[in-house]
């Protein structure tokens, strides 16, 4: 088992998953934020590969990935402070990316890179399950990789259980049609399709995501569901931070509903 | 034989490579495009639309004077007196019509010059449907006659502030629009990029050129196959049509024509085939050009028309497979060929036609060999480039 496969045999219940995007706001920030997440007590983070044509991410994450870029963040960098990472913590840690980077570096190459430097699993939102299935899944198992495939609303019953079947580690709740950061809160409309995804009894744990970005909606997200997902939410708090780990810290107490440092 | 198969590939390119959020959208697509476009009803409505209100069909015509000063038969297929000025429009009269027939509301399209922009708001006007065209922010102050068009028309345009500003990140915000609108929005896509089914999707709109230049070469050169076709390439719609039902003659030389901007070599370019390298751009698995680590790049040409980083998948795979001869060509190649077709037929062509043209000065032909160029678009909307250059091209030989 991988951490986060460990990570959801422990607990099944208000997962905390933080995004983020590598070399942002400094390049060479990303250790720093993610030990200081896994201080303040959240469960999972997936870690942002910043791209120039990140098709499902809004603005304040395409503009993290930009600046992000600008600082000069690669993924050979990215695999390096991933190393360091892993001497000082085990949070569980999942890369998200778009399938255009993992081809360039090389499919098998990038899979023994991310289990090399200690990564637990992949968000690629335009790999498509076809196209998975027919290369890629193999890869992924061999290495013991956690993959997670996204659902929406709008996604057919049948579609969800082959969601299922190919998801390992968890499945990415996709709260609203949006790219990320596009809306907040929670409608009765959402409530209905996360109660409908609930009775499926799917095998794999889910998180929710677009749209968590405070303590109350990440509380009604994880009434639903095992957990959730914030990531451009954090991204604003990290964009207006003097000092990246504070805001970290600060932040996840307060979605965790502690009392924020001063 | 080229074709596409049921997953929406041409060999190894192609394909639907979308966020999941895309997926109904991209499927009901898929299911019902073809089903669509072959009901009775839906082709009598598109070949009358096509007739009356684009102009259709467009001349074949033989250039005389240009015949003689390359030593061969040229014909040009005269796409540059469509309705709105290019071949934009047989595509944008297709997936309206199939827009309405999917129940769709509201309509989105990126432009890069304007000219697929002005095309969609052309016939949302029409339709009296609503348009809203994404493009980039570079590109709205470079192109500002075809911004006003477009707002003339009643379309809405809103300006991609993302990455480098310009047709790539007008495509990503229409696509990012279609994401958060997936009930009710139809997204028209200029060019046989995207995700499938659009590639193939468009051809088809488009494959009305090829058609006609068969059925007019007949008529007027007693020979349906000519023995070049020359077309200019970007995302490459103008090309896809009058390609498409020579794709398996095998007598028929394509060659398409690429933007080498400042040269192949100066950083400054968008000849993906020479530049470019397998990978993925706006879902479809295709050329592109991108850095080693996979961030696309971006490229350059005088003619915003061109100047996008990928290729359509049919064009990758037909230069792949060696079917199709790609050919760069410069700014300034492009510019000298505009005037010497301003000056020897009186045709200002649009500079992304340009190039095609500059080709004739690259090919290797046989004397009385019969070419045809598609014209794929007129000059009104590059005035002010080229008289920024008129001083270097105005004594150019005639």
């Amino acid at each position: 088992m991988n951490r986060v496969q460990q990570l959801f045999a422990r607990r099944q219940r208000d997962i905390l998953n933080i995004y983020f995007t590598a070399g942002f706001p400094g390049l060479h920030d990303t250790e720093r934020i993610i030990l200081a997440l896994a201080r303040a007590g959240a469960d999972l983070v997936e870690v942002g590969m910043p791209y120039s044509d990140p098709l499902a991410d809004g603005p304040t994450i395409q503009q993290s990935g930009q600046r992000a870029l600008k600082n000069g963040m690669t993924l050979p960098l990215l695999f390096e402070q991933i190393r360091a990472v892993r001497l000082k913590s085990d949070i569980p840690l999942v890369l998200m990316g778009y399938f255009n980077q993992v081809m360039q570096y090389g499919e098998q190459r990038f899979i023994d890179h991310c289990v090399e430097s200690g990564i637990d699993g992949l968000i690629l939102p335009d790999l498509p399950l076809y196209e998975y299935e027919q290369a890629f899944r193999e890869m992924i198992s061999r290495a013991g990789l956690s993959i997670s495939f996204l659902i929406t609303p709008q996604t057919p019953e049948t579609r969800i259980r082959k969601v299922d079947e190919l998801s390992r580690g968890f499945i990415y709740m996709v709260a609203d049609a949006s790219v990320t950061g596009a809306r907040s809160g929670i409608s009765d409309k959402q409530l209905a399709y996360f109660g409908r995804i609930n009775r499926m009894a799917l095998k794999n744990p889910r998180l929710i995501g677009f749209g968590i970005s405070s303590r109350e909606t990440f509380e009604q997200a994880c009434r639903y569901a095992n957990g959730a997902i914030i990531g451009s939410a954090f991204i604003r708090a990290l964009a207006e931070a003097d000092d990246v780990e504070r805001a970290a810290l600060n932040f996840v107490r307060g979605i965790r509903g502690e009392v924020a440092a001063g | 034989m080229i074709a596409i198969d049921e997953r929406g590939y041409y060999g190894e390119f192609g394909g639907a490579f979308i966020p999941e959020m895309l997926y109904p959208n991209i499927e009901e697509l898929r299911n019902s495009y073809l089903r669509i476009m072959q009901e009775p009803g839906f082709e009598r409505e598109f070949r009358a639309l096509l007739r009356d209100y684009v102009g259709r069909p467009t001349p074949l015509y033989l250039a005389e004077r240009l015949s003689e000063q390359y030593q061969a038969s040229i014909y040009l297929k005269r796409e540059d007196l469509n309705h709105t000025g290019a071949h934009k429009i047989n595509n944008t009269v297709g997936q309206i019509l199939l827009a309405r027939r999917l129940g769709k509301k509201r309509i989105i399209a990126e432009t890069g010059a304007g000219q697929h922009g002005v095309a969609t708001a052309t016939v949302c006007a029409l339709m009296g449907m609503p348009c809203i065209v994404y493009m980039g922010a570079v590109d709205i102050r470079r192109q500002a006659p075809n911004v006003a068009r477009m707002r003339m028309l009643g379309a809405e345009v809103r300006p991609a502030t993302s990455g480098s500003q310009t047709l790539k990140d007008a495509t990503n915000e229409a696509i990012r629009d279609w994401i958060n609108n997936p009930e009710d929005t139809h997204y028209i896509i200029g060019s046989v990029v995207g995700p499938h089914p659009y590639p193939d999707m468009v051809a088809r709109f488009q494959s009305v050129i090829s058609e006609e230049i068969k059925a007019q070469l007949r008529e007027q050169a007693g020979r349906e196959n000519p023995d070049l076709i020359i077309a200019c390439v970007g995302g490459g719609s103008n090309a896809a049509g009058a390609f498409y039902h020579y794709l398996n003659e095998e007598a028929v030389r394509l060659i398409a024509v690429e933007a080498a901007g400042l040269g192949v070599d100066s950083g400054e370019s968008a000849a993906t085939s020479v530049l470019g390298s397998k990978g993925i751009i706006h879902g479809s698995r295709t050329l592109l050009m991108q850095t080693p680590d996979g961030q696309i790049v971006e490229p350059y040409s005088i003619s915003a028309g061109l100047d996008y980083p990928g290729i359509g998948p049919l064009h990758a795979h037909l230069i792949a497979s060696g079917r199709a001869e790609a050919i760069p060509i410069t700014d300034d190649e492009a510019l000298a060929a505009g005037y010497l077709l301003s000056r020897r037929e009186g045709i200002i062509p649009a500079l992304e036609t340009a190039h095609a043209f500059a080709a004739l000065e690259k090919i290797q032909f046989r004397r009385d060999d019969v070419i045809v160029i598609n014209l794929s678009g007129r000059g009104d909307k590059d005035l002010e480039t080229y008289i920024n250059h008129f001083e270097r091209f105005k004594s150019q030989n005639t």
